[in-house]
Order: C-alpha cells, then structure tokens, then sequence
C-alpha cells in the first residue's frame, strides 16, 4: 500500500481498461436487449403457430448469435485484467470483488451457455415449448451476468458492506446482502440493462426502417418495429426513472462526480439545471470555474433533481476541493492529511504487532479506524487530484439524456405511424431510424464515460486511487498488449460489422435463417 | 451449515472445488485439441465444417469453465489471482488472445463478408488450440516447479524476471505437462469424434491420430510424473507458517494421501483403458473411450491439484523467495466470504444437472453432412 507507481504505467492501464471496457460494450447492450426481444418473437411465434413469427425469429437470432460470440470473447478480457493489469487492487477487494464474480460464472454463464446452444442447434432436436424456454433462459442468463458485475461495478463507487482487515491488509467483506442489495447496486443494474433494451429496440426498429426503405419484406418489418417500439417505450421509461433515481444517489454518495457533471464550480441553493450549454475553456487550473460561453438551464431543477427540494443546497467542485465550513463540507486537503494519517497508522500498527507491542498496536489501530474512511486519499498530494476530467463528463452526460429523450420519441412516432397506418411512405422517418442505431450505442457509451471518468481518480471511491491499484508491470508491456488489444478488437469489429450488414442484407428466408 | 467450519475446512472446501474446476477444464480442452485436427482429419471443405460444428457446439463450456475457475480462484484464494495474473503476465496474456480468437472464429468462419476469410478464422482456430494447452498446462506445472516473485506485508507482489512468466516454458517439468495437456486434448478430442462423428473416411483417420497422439501423450506424461516423484518439493511448516525444500515431497503427499494416490492411479488407468480399448475393439469400446478417458482425466488433474495444495504444500511457490510462497491458509478469503460462497457452491450439482440434460438432448444423434443443411452452421 505504500508504492506509488509511474503516472504513465497508470494512465497506459487505464487506456487499456478502458480500451478493452468500451469494445466489450459495443456487444454486450445488444445482446442484453435483443435476448429478450428473440424471446418475445418466439413466445408470438409458439402461441400463434405462424410461420411469420418464426422466421423473423430466427432472422433476428441470427444476428444475436453474431453479436454474442464476440461479447463473449471481448469479455473474457475484462474479468482477467482485474489479475494481469489491477493486481493490486485485486487484493485490496479481491474479499469481496471476486465473490460477484464467481457467482456470475457459476449462475450465469452456464445457463446463458448450455442454452443459447439449444437456442441455436435444437430447432429440429427439441419440442417448440423446450426450445423457447431455452431462448427465455439465455435471455434470463445474459441479463443476470450482467447483474454480477454490475453489483462488482457498483461497490467501487459506494463500498459497503464491509471492513478493512490491517493483519491482512485489505478489505473484508461482513455483509453479502449489503453488497448485493445496496441501492446503488439496484439502480445501476436496472438502469444499465435498460440501456442494452433500448440499444436493441432501436437496432431492431432502425433495421426493420430499413427494410421499408428499400420497399422489401414489408410485413417482416412492421412486425418486427411493433415489438421493438412496444418494448422500446416501456424500457424508455424505466430508463428515465432508473436514470432520475441515479441522480439522488450520486449526489449523495460522490458529490464530485455530480459537480462535475454539472460543470458546477461553486455550489448553491435554488441550483438550475443545464439542459444545454458550451463550455469556454476559460480555466487555467482545475480549481478555476469553467464559464458557459451559452447554456439553456431549468431553474431550481438541479436541486430538486439531486434532493428532492427546491431550496437544497447542491456543492460545487470547489467547495467538495477547498471545503466549505458553512455547510458542514471538509476540504480534500484535510481528506489527504486524514488520509496520510490512516497509512502511517497501518505501518506503526504492523511495526507494534512485529514487536509486539499491544498498547502501541492498539493505539495505532485505533488512529486507523478513525482515519479509515478517508485512507485513499492518503495517496494524493494536492485538492486537485480530487477533480475528475470535468468536460468530458459534462458533455457525455448531455449526449446520453438528450440522445435518450430521442429515442423515446422515436419510438412514440414509430407507434403513432403504425396504428393510423401511414408508417410504409416516411421515408424520413426511416432514415431517421437507422442513423439512430449508431446513436443508440454512442448514448449507452456515455452512460459508461459519466460513471467512469466522473469517478476519477478513484478505482474504489475514497479508499483506493487508481495510482496505488494499478500491477506492478514495466510500462511497455503495457503499451504493447495495448496495441494488440487495439488491432485484434478492431479486426474482429469490422468483421463483425460486415458479417451484420451482409446478413441483414439477405433478408430473413423462409424455413432456415 | 457453512458457518460453522472452521476456516481451514473452508479453504479446504474451496481448494477442492477449484481443483474440480480446473480438472473438469482439462477434460474440456478436448475442443481445443479437436481444433488442432481439423485440417489433419477433414481434407474437404464439407468434412472440416463436419468436425468443427461436432465441437462447434461445446466451445461455450469450455470457455465458460475458464471463465468460472479464473472466477472461483479469485473469490477464494485472492492472492494467488493478484500475484499470478499480475506478475505472470505473458504467460496470461497469451491465453487470453487465444481465447479472445476462438470465440468468434466459429461464429464467424463460414459466414460471408467475414473480413479476414476462413483460413484465418481456422489458423485462429488451431492457434486456440496449441497455445491455450500448453500454456495452462506449463501454468499448473509451475504450481509444482515454483515461479519468481516476491510479496511484501502489504500483499503487493513483483515479479523478479523480465520474462514475466515466459520463463516457465523453458522449464523441462512445465514444457512436458504442457505438451502432456495438449497430446491428451488430442487424443479426447479423437475419442469424441468417434461419438460424435457419422463419416467413415474421418472416423478412420481419426483411429491413426489417436495413436500418433496417445504416443506422446504418454511420453511426455511419464517424464513430467517421473519428475515430480523424485524432486523437492515446497513443503510448510504448519506451526510457523514457514516454507522449506523437502525432498520427494510429492512422492510422500501421495503416500501419506492414500485416496489422493488412488485417485491418482485410478485416473491414470481410466485414461489408458479409454486409449487402448478402442484400439483393440473399436466396434466394442470406439464410442465408449471418451468416457474412460474423459472421467480419468478429470480424475488425475483433481489429484494432480490435491497434491499441490495439501498436506502442507505451498500450491504456488516461490523460488525467488521461499517465505513469499502462497498456501491455501495465506492466500485465501475470509472466513465470512468463503462461508458465503460456500452456500452459492450448492448450486453446482444442479448446473451439473441441466447440462448433461441439454448435452444428452443435442449429441442425440451423430453429425453428418446432412446436418450442414440445418439452419445454425459454423
């Protein structure tokens, strides 16, 4: 816990974490979201008996299948960086990180396994019933793999449910109902899987849009948009709610990350919401206000949002750095003081038990505990190492709330085309669908830049900075996988975006896929 | 029920069911050795995508084994993952890609517009399946023959050699186990194909290949196993928590392990008999070798792992530092956190369950060309 490693080894890790996080969810909303999406055309399909139903099943299984092989493979990579890359990290927390992990393997992954194989080879080897219950189980088995590492996900931006060991040197965990029921992890899990759901119900609309376009598979396509809108609506809202219920809880768990979201220097009560607003880049240094050159705010809206009362009073960037005694805010310096009191605590406690000094180890012990909630700071030297990058958030969490505004009322217009029957001449409308499938992945990418680079530098909010988390490894090496990483994702990408297109431009066929 | 075992029962517990784990592993990797015969076994198109989707259709469990041992190992033994993942880089990265590689490469193989062309998608293949072998059997083999690291009080660990883990396949002992893993992945994966397979011209070249394979396979087994009976071992010293260099310390945890030397034996002689059997009745025993071999191997690495791990054994040792070794006590999770997996660890005779139920549902039948007309092909 004492070594601080190169600023580059750091920054390379993160690169390549970051890498290695966005390609995997490239893959992972898609298949989260059209597992489901499959399951509801197959469950049409065994109540109706219309052949209809079962090829556009199977069309939009073919390009699940595509999709998941290589969210598979991109996600091997993750669970193993937390060894290769974080290793230090790994066992800070591997008392508790590791157990969501192992669960995930062992609930999960085997049921997504066994039965997306069914899903794919038993068309003509099961009964129609075995066969859909199949497809429901590897929907139900993507999505709760994804609740694993979202709950792992959750617990290093809201640690709880546990305590730190000094004999061991980490952190143990003392309550597994906590970790796995805290809200934070609830939240993220329901709002990030609703993320995948849109993501797949705009796939499925823009791609079925089209179709209509190019004047083919007409019915195929307004079937298939049915069920995408349909689907798309309902988790629009549960996105809106998971996404305005995210807000309270990080304003109340990582002030600095909703600061900075919020371009928000100094803090204030009656706080108003930036709806839209172009940053001038006015600041010299990190603690300095970044103006508005134009923004389009709500009054009142942040505080409302944030607390649920008008008058509440929301902390600035500056205010959570340099403190503010007024409301009762300690200053990061104290934080770092604090924290290097906790580290020096944990060395003369173990110092006192090798000498075996009981009143000393107990004395240093009791320093520790005092300390412990502010112990990574330790690692930092100045206020400023507090403040994440504060534009990039910003602006990612814009593009992600409008662009998901967007997509509801793409799908209400989807909907309203439909029922007055007027949907087969919009050919505006169909274009607007498709380009919204790049769209919909960029808006789920922000969501992760928000949670990610908003909570910087911590890897585990206020107990480890990602200086102290990282491997001990040259930094080269780093480079080097870095790169390969960067080829071999990109090569497999655009296969599988080629593969996609050509698959989809053969159209759904009668009786195979 | 958990609670109250005590923890070294629980690390027990744990070490035992990674052991399961990795063991059940090794017998999958026939998929990997299946990969490495395709162009050997099927000499047209149609009879390449034959073999393929035979194993096409069990690449997921393999993977998803890994995933979980890796998985599992963390959770219960921390230490080990941050020591090992962080400091044998190389070495993990390498398997990585080769995983990363085959995922997609079934998927992708024979659908059109797929950017790089079969031939890559099955060189990625066959790449899966040399490297992803060896590399975890000269892996497992260095919980026997030690690596270079060095832990302080903190648990931060560092690897002593720029090689990162590299070095381990220069070692005789780690390079037989590996070349051991991949000669058996071989030969699995031509005991499965006679299950498996509905083509005469394949099943009889695959009857050769069982033999040019189970040749070096027990070659190099004999050598790894001949060295491991006779050299040091990493012994602990359950008071103090010391490690120190007894000799023919494996050799005497299997004499003071008797089940664990059963077990042993009893591996061995299961993976022969599913070897020679079919050699000498095919029409009898062909399709019955997996089975033998199969449950033999799970067998033999299950003990392989006991004998690194108990009766005072470090399981990852140090050479760079004897005392920076890792043993199932000081590696492990808490109490609390083990206890709690514990009771998620009840649910794997059910996963067990449903797949030999969707195993026995899907592998009805055997794969002939017929099958290349139905709708999910690789």
């Amino acid at each position: 816990m004492t070594q601080l490693y190169d600023a580059s080894l750091v920054d390379w890790s993160r690169a390549q974490f970051a890498l290695t996080a966005i390609y995997h969810w490239c893959f992972v909303p898609l298949t989260l979201g059209l597992s489901f999406i499959v399951a509801f055309m197959e469950t049409l399909y065994v109540k109706t008996g219309s052949e209809e139903w079962k090829r556009i099943t199977k069309f939009w299984m073919t390009l699940f299948g595509i999709n998941f092989a290589i969210g598979v493979a991109t996600g091997i990579i993750l669970e193993f960086e937390f060894g290769t890359n974080w290793s230090n990290y790994s066992w800070f927390v591997g008392d508790i990180f590791g157990a969501p992990l192992a669960v995930e393997g062992l609930m999960a992954f085997f049921i997504e396994s066994t039965f997306v194989a069914v899903m794919f080879f038993g068309w003509n080897k099961v009964s129609k019933r075995f066969h859909l219950l199949s497809t429901w189980l590897t929907a139900i088995g993507a999505n709760l793999s994804a609740l694993w590492i979202l709950v792992a996900n959750s617990w290093m931006q809201h640690p709880v449910g546990m305590h730190f060991n000094p004999d061991t040197a980490r952190n143990e965990m003392t309550n597994f109902w906590d970790v796995l029921f805290s809200p934070v992890a609830i939240n993220k899990f329901l709002h990030t899987v609703s993320s995948g759901y849109v993501v797949a119900s705009v796939f499925v609309l823009g791609i079925s849009a089209w179709f209509l376009l190019k004047n083919r598979e007409i019915r195929f396509a307004k079937l298939s948009i049915i069920v995408a809108a349909v689907f798309g609506i309902v988790v629009s809202l549960f996105i809106i709610i998971t996404g305005d219920q995210s807000a309270r809880l990080m304003a109340k768990h990582q002030p600095m990350k909703f600061a900075a979201m919020e371009n928000l220097y100094e803090g204030q009560r009656k706080a108003p919401l930036v709806v839209f607003g172009v940053l001038r880049n006015n600041n010299k240094t990190d603690l300095d206000k970044n103006e508005f050159a134009l923004k389009l705010e709500i009054p009142n809206f942040l505080s409302s949002m944030a607390f649920l009362d008008a008058n509440a009073y929301v902390p600035g960037i500056k205010d959570i750095a340099e403190g503010n005694p007024e409301h009762g805010i300690m200053s990061a310096t104290e934080k770092i003081e604090k924290g290097k009191t906790a580290i020096i605590a944990l060395k003369d406690y173990n110092a006192a038990k090798k000498a075996k000094d009981t009143v000393a180890s107990n004395t240093a012990l009791s320093l520790l505990q005092t300390n412990y909630n502010y112990f990574g700071y330790g690692f930092l030297t100045e206020a400023k190492d507090t403040i994440p990058p504060v534009k990039l958030t910003f602006y990612s969490f814009r593009l992600m709330v409008v662009l998901g505004f967007w997509f509801v009322i793409l799908f209400v217009l989807a909907l309203i085309f439909l029922s007055g029957n007027k949907l087969e001449n919009k050919r505006w409308f169909f274009r607007l669908a498709i380009i919204s499938v790049p769209l919909a992945y960029l808006a789920s990418q922000f969501g992760w830049i928000v949670t990610e680079v908003g909570r910087q530098p911590w890897v585990i909010q206020d107990l480890m900075p990602a200086i102290t988390a990282v491997s001990n490894i040259n930094v080269g090496s780093v480079k080097v996988t870095f790169v390969l990483f960067a080829i071999i994702f990109t090569l497999l990408l655009v296969a599988e975006i080629k593969i996609m297109l050509k698959q989809i431009n053969n159209g759904p066929k009668d009786g195979g896929n | 029920m958990f609670e109250t075992f005590s923890l070294t029962a629980l690390q027990q517990y744990w070490w035992i069911l990674v052991s399961l784990l990795g063991s059940i592993l090794v017998f999958l990797l026939f998929v990997q050795g299946g990969q490495t015969l395709i162009y050997q076994l099927g000499k047209t198109d149609t009879d390449r995508t034959i073999i393929i989707n035979t194993i096409g259709s069990k690449w997921e469990f393999t993977f998803t084994t890994l995933v979980t041992f890796g998985g599992a190992f963390f959770a219960s033994f921390p230490l080990f993952y941050s020591t090992s993942f962080g400091g044998a880089y190389w070495v993990w990265i390498i398997i990585l890609f080769a995983f990363i590689i085959q995922a997609v490469a079934y998927e992708f193989r024979s659908k059109p517009e797929n950017f790089l062309g079969k031939k890559v998608f099955d060189a990625f293949l066959f790449v899966n399946g040399l490297l992803s072998t060896v590399l975890l059997g000269a892996a497992v083999s260095t919980f026997f023959t030690g690596s270079h690291f060095l832990i302080d009080s903190a648990r931060h660990s560092q690897w002593t050699l720029s090689t990162r883990g590299l070095e381990a396949a220069f070692n005789i002992q780690n390079l037989s186990l590996g070349l051991a893993v991949f000669f058996l992945s071989r030969v699995l994966a031509s005991l499965y194909f006679f299950r498996t397979i509905n083509s005469v011209e394949i099943v009889e070249k695959t009857r050769r290949q069982l033999i040019y394979n189970a040749i070096p396979f027990l070659v190099f087994f004999l050598l790894f196993t001949g060295l491991l009976m006779f050299k040091d071992g990493f012994a602990v010293n359950p008071a103090t928590g010391e490690v120190f260099m007894a000799p023919y310390k494996y050799f005497h945890n299997l004499i003071e392990m008797p089940v664990v030397a059963l077990l042993f034996l009893a591996g061995v002689l299961l993976v022969l008999a599913g070897i020679i059997l079919p050699v000498l009745s095919f029409v009898k025993y062909g399709e019955k070798g997996i089975w033998f071999a199969g449950f033999g191997t799970v067998l033999a690495v299950f003990s392989l792992f006991l004998l690194a791990g108990f009766n005072n054994t470090s399981f990852y040792p140090s050479v760079a530092d004897l005392q920076s070794s890792l043993t199932i006590s000081n590696s492990s999770s808490s109490h609390y956190t083990l206890t709690a997996m514990s009771y998620v660890s009840l649910i794997i005779p059910f996963v067990l369950i449903y797949i030999v139920y969707v195993w026995r549902i899907i592998n009805r039948k055997k794969v002939d060309i017929r099958d290349l007309d139905e709708e999910h092909v690789y």
